[in-house]
C-alpha cells in the first residue's frame, strides 16, 4: 500500500499544488488540509479527476479541538489548557470537519480536513451536491457541534431530541448535559428541569509526554 | 368528485416492522409514497461522547451495544484502531480467532435479518428456522466470553482468552428428560472447535432449507423483485457499502480489497447482485452465509493445529499473567497502572474499518496522548443506508416501505449510536 500512497501523494501535489495547506502521510494514511474557501473546488475535483475518482464519501466527522492535549476538566466538561504541549500551528481554529473519502475504482482512501475559520460561528460549505450521502452527515455535525453548512438542502437537527438546546459534542458541553426529564404526576405530563446529578469523573484524564506509550517490547522480568 | 389531497401518516416509532425505534413521516398519494422523512435519534446514547470520558479499555463493551446483532465485529474495528495507532502486534492465533468470530457474527446477523425480514413480508416460518441455528452460535459466544450477546471478547492486543476445550451441557428439566438431554448433548462432548465443526457441517443443509422456503417462493418474489432498485452509480453516491453495494453489482468487499488480520489467507468468494433490487440483496446475503461457513471451516483447521498465545505481551496495553503479577514487582505495577489509569495511546489519528455484516463499519479515532480518546467517530453503515430511504421508497406502495426497511438491514443501535 505504501507504494500506492506515494503515487497518490504525487498526484495530489501535481493536481492541486498550493491549494493544499498540508499533505501528511502517517500510519499508511494520507491526510490533506484544505482551506474553507477552496473546499468545494478541491473536493469536487477529488471526485471527478480520472486519476483520483473518490466517488464515495465514507464518513464526515465534526471535530472540536478546544481541549486538545489538555487534561483540565470542570463540571464534567473538558476545557482548554494553554500550556498543553501541542503544536498549535497544526490546529489554527477550534472547529473542523474531517472527510473520509474512498475510491472504489483505484482502491484508495484519503482524509481531508477543513477548518471552519470562525470559532464563534463555524460555517463551511455543504458537499451534499458532490456526495448526496453527505446530507445526513452534515445534519449530524450541525446537530452535535453547531457547524453550519451553507447550501445544505435541509439543515435540521437529527440525533438529539425535538426542541433540544445546545450542541452536545462540543468539548465544553458537560457529559451529563443541562436538563433532565421526568414525569410530573401533578401536571400529568413530562417536564424538563435542571440536572440533579453531580458531575463526576472516575478516572481523570491524564496526558503523558510523547514517548510514554512507545513500547519497548518485552522489557519486563 | 371529491378533491384528493396528499395524505401524511406517521409510521413508528413503535412499529414491529420498523426494526427498532424508527419514526417515519410518510407523505402519501393514495397508497403511493411521495416522500419519506425518517426521524432518527430515539436511541441516541452519545456513545462517542461517552468514549471521550472513559479509558480506552472501558469503551470495548459499548461497542457491543452499537449494532447489537453483530457484536464482535464492532469491537473488532475499535480494537484495531487502537492497535494501529499504538503499533501493537497481535498474535496470529488471535487473528484467526477474530476472523472466525467475525464470520460467526456475520452468520448470526444474516440469520436474524433473514428471520426478521421474512416475518415482515409474511414468511413466518423463517423466524423459527433461523433462530434455531442462531442458538448454537450464541452458545459459542457464551462459551468463549460468558455472554450470549454482549461479549466484549476482543481486546487491544488480542482476544480475552483462548478457546475453551469444553462446551456447556443441557441439564434434565421438566421439559426434557434424561434421554432427550443425552441426545441434545451429543455434539457438546468435545471442545468449542468440535462443536463449531459439527455446526459448519450441518449449516449448508440449513441454508438449503431457507432457500427452499424463499428463493422460488411466488409471494416472496412478488414482494422483493423490482422493489427498491438502486443503480451501481447511485449506490456509490449514496454511500452504500456491504451487501447493499454488492447487491447493485459492485464487487467491493474490504476482506478482499483491503485484507485485515488473516483474511488474505482465506479462500472465499464475493457474491454480487445484478438488478440491485431487494431480491438480489437477499440472494447476496444468503450466499454470504455459505461463504462465511467456508471461512469458519478454514479457521477451525488452522486453530486445531497451531496453539499459541492469543494476547500481546506488551504490558503497556495488555495485563500480565496473574501468577507473574503476584510474584513480580514490575508486573504488579503494570497491572495497577493499566486498570487504574488505563493505557496511553500515542497522539495521532487513525481510521480503521472492517467489513461488517451490514457494510463498512469504521472507527475514526483521534488521540492526543491521553488515557482516553480525544474523539471517536463511529462510521455506521446503517446511517448511510437509512438516509437513502426517501430515494429508495419514492413511488413505491406503502407495503414496499416495509420490504425496503427490511432489505437495508437497519439496526438502531448503530444508526443512532
Amino acid at each position: 500500500m505504501a507504494a500506492d500512497l506515494s503515487i497518490l501523494h504525487e498526484d495530489l501535489t501535481g493536481l492541486f499544488g498550493d491549494k493544499l495547506v498540508s499533505l501528511e502521510q502517517r500510519l499508511g494514511e494520507l491526510t490533506v488540509v484544505v482551506r474553507a474557501a477552496d473546499m468545494l473546488e478541491v473536493l469536487g475535483r477529488l471526485r471527478d479527476e480520472p486519476k483520483l475518482r473518490f466517488e464515495q464519501m465514507v464518513d464526515l466527522c465534526g471535530m472540536d479541538y478546544l481541549a486538545y492535549g489538555s487534561d483540565v476538566s470542570e463540571a464534567g466538561a473538558y476545557l482548554r489548557d494553554d500550556d498543553a504541549p501541542v503544536d498549535k500551528s497544526m490546529l489554527p481554529f477550534r472547529f473542523a470537519v474531517v472527510y473520509h473519502l474512498l475510491s472504489v475504482a483505484h482502491n484508495a482512501r484519503l482524509r481531508v480536513r477543513v477548518f471552519a475559520e470562525e470559532d464563534d460561528f463555524p460555517v463551511l460549505s455543504s458537499v451534499a451536491d458532490i456526495w448526496p450521502c453527505a446530507n445526513w452527515y452534515e445534519r449530524e455535525a450541525f446537530d452535535l457541534f453547531g457547524i453550519v453548512f451553507t447550501g445544505h438542502p435541509d439543515l435540521r437537527r437529527i440525533l438529539t431530541d425535538y426542541g433540544f438546546v445546545g450542541n452536545p459534542f462540543r468539548k465544553d458541553f458537560p457529559l451529563s448535559g443541562h436538563v433532565e426529564m421526568r414525569y410530573d404526576p401533578a401536571q400529568q405530563r413530562v417536564v424538563y428541569q435542571p440536572v440533579s446529578i453531580e458531575p463526576r469523573e472516575v478516572t481523570p484524564r491524564i496526558v503523558r509526554e510523547e514517548s510514554y506509550a512507545i513500547s519497548k517490547g518485552r522489557n519486563h522480568g | 368528485m371529491a378533491e384528493i389531497k396528499n395524505y401524511t401518516i406517521n409510521f413508528g416509532p413503535q412499529h414491529p416492522a420498523a426494526h427498532g425505534v424508527l419514526r417515519l413521516v410518510l407523505e402519501l398519494d393514495g397508497e403511493v409514497v411521495e416522500r419519506a422523512d425518517p426521524h432518527i435519534g430515539l436511541l441516541h446514547r452519545a456513545t462517542e461522547k461517552l468514549a471521550e470520558h472513559k479509558t480506552f479499555l472501558q469503551s470495548v463493551p459499548y461497542m457491543d451495544r452499537l449494532d447489537y446483532v453483530s457484536m464482535m465485529v464492532n469491537e473488532h474495528a475499535y480494537v484495531m484502531a487502537i492497535e494501529k495507532l499504538a503499533g501493537i502486534e497481535v498474535p496470529v492465533r488471535a487473528q484467526y480467532i477474530r476472523v472466525m468470530f467475525d464470520e460467526i457474527t456475520r452468520i448470526l446477523n444474516h440469520l436474524l435479518w433473514l428471520g426478521a425480514s421474512g416475518i415482515d413480508l409474511g414468511a413466518m416460518t423463517m423466524f423459527f428456522y433461523t433462530f434455531r441455528e442462531r442458538e448454537d452460535l450464541l452458545d459459542v459466544y457464551e462459551a468463549v466470553s460468558g455472554a450470549r450477546m454482549h461479549a466484549s471478547y476482543y481486546r487491544p492486543g488480542g482476544v480475552y482468552r483462548d478457546l475453551p476445550d469444553s462446551m456447556s451441557h443441557y441439564q434434565p428439566s421438566k421439559y426434557h428428560n434424561a434421554a432427550a438431554v443425552k441426545k441434545m448433548n451429543e455434539n457438546r462432548q468435545g471442545s468449542v472447535l468440535d462443536f463449531l465443526e459439527d455446526f459448519t457441517n450441518r449449516f449448508p443443509k440449513c441454508v438449503d432449507e431457507y432457500e427452499t422456503l424463499l428463493t422460488d417462493n411466488r409471494i416472496w418474489k412478488q414482494r422483493t423483485v423490482g422493489i427498491g432498485v438502486v443503480t451501481p452509480e447511485r449506490a456509490l453516491a449514496l454511500g452504500f457499502t456491504g451487501p447493499m453495494l454488492r447487491g447493485s453489482g459492485i464487487a467491493w468487499d474490504l476482506r478482499k480489497k483491503r485484507p485485515y488480520e488473516v483474511y488474505d489467507r482465506m479462500d472465499f468468494d464475493i457474491p454480487v447482485g445484478v438488478e440491485g433490487d431487494c431480491y438480489d440483496r437477499y440472494l447476496v446475503r444468503v450466499e454470504e452465509m455459505r461463504q462465511s461457513n467456508r471461512i469458519i471451516k478454514q479457521c477451525i483447521d488452522w486453530l486445531r493445529n497451531n496453539p499459541g498465545p492469543v494476547m500481546t505481551v506488551d504490558y503497556k496495553f495488555a495485563p500480565p499473567k496473574r501468577e507473574a503479577m503476584k510474584q513480580n514487582m514490575e508486573e504488579l505495577i503494570h497491572h495497577f497502572k493499566l486498570f487504574t489509569e488505563g493505557m496511553h495511546v500515542p497522539a495521532g489519528e487513525i481510521y480503521s474499518s472492517v467489513e461488517h455484516p451490514k457494510g463498512e463499519f469504521g472507527i475514526y479515532l483521534v488521540s492526543d496522548g491521553a488515557n482516553k480518546p480525544y474523539r471517536m467517530k463511529i462510521r455506521a453503515p446503517g446511517f448511510a443506508h437509512l438516509s437513502s430511504l426517501d430515494e429508495m421508497t419514492r413511488g413505491h406502495m406503502i407495503a414496499d416501505v416495509v420490504a425496503i426497511i427490511g432489505t437495508q438491514d437497519i439496526v438502531f443501535g448503530e444508526v443512532d449510536r
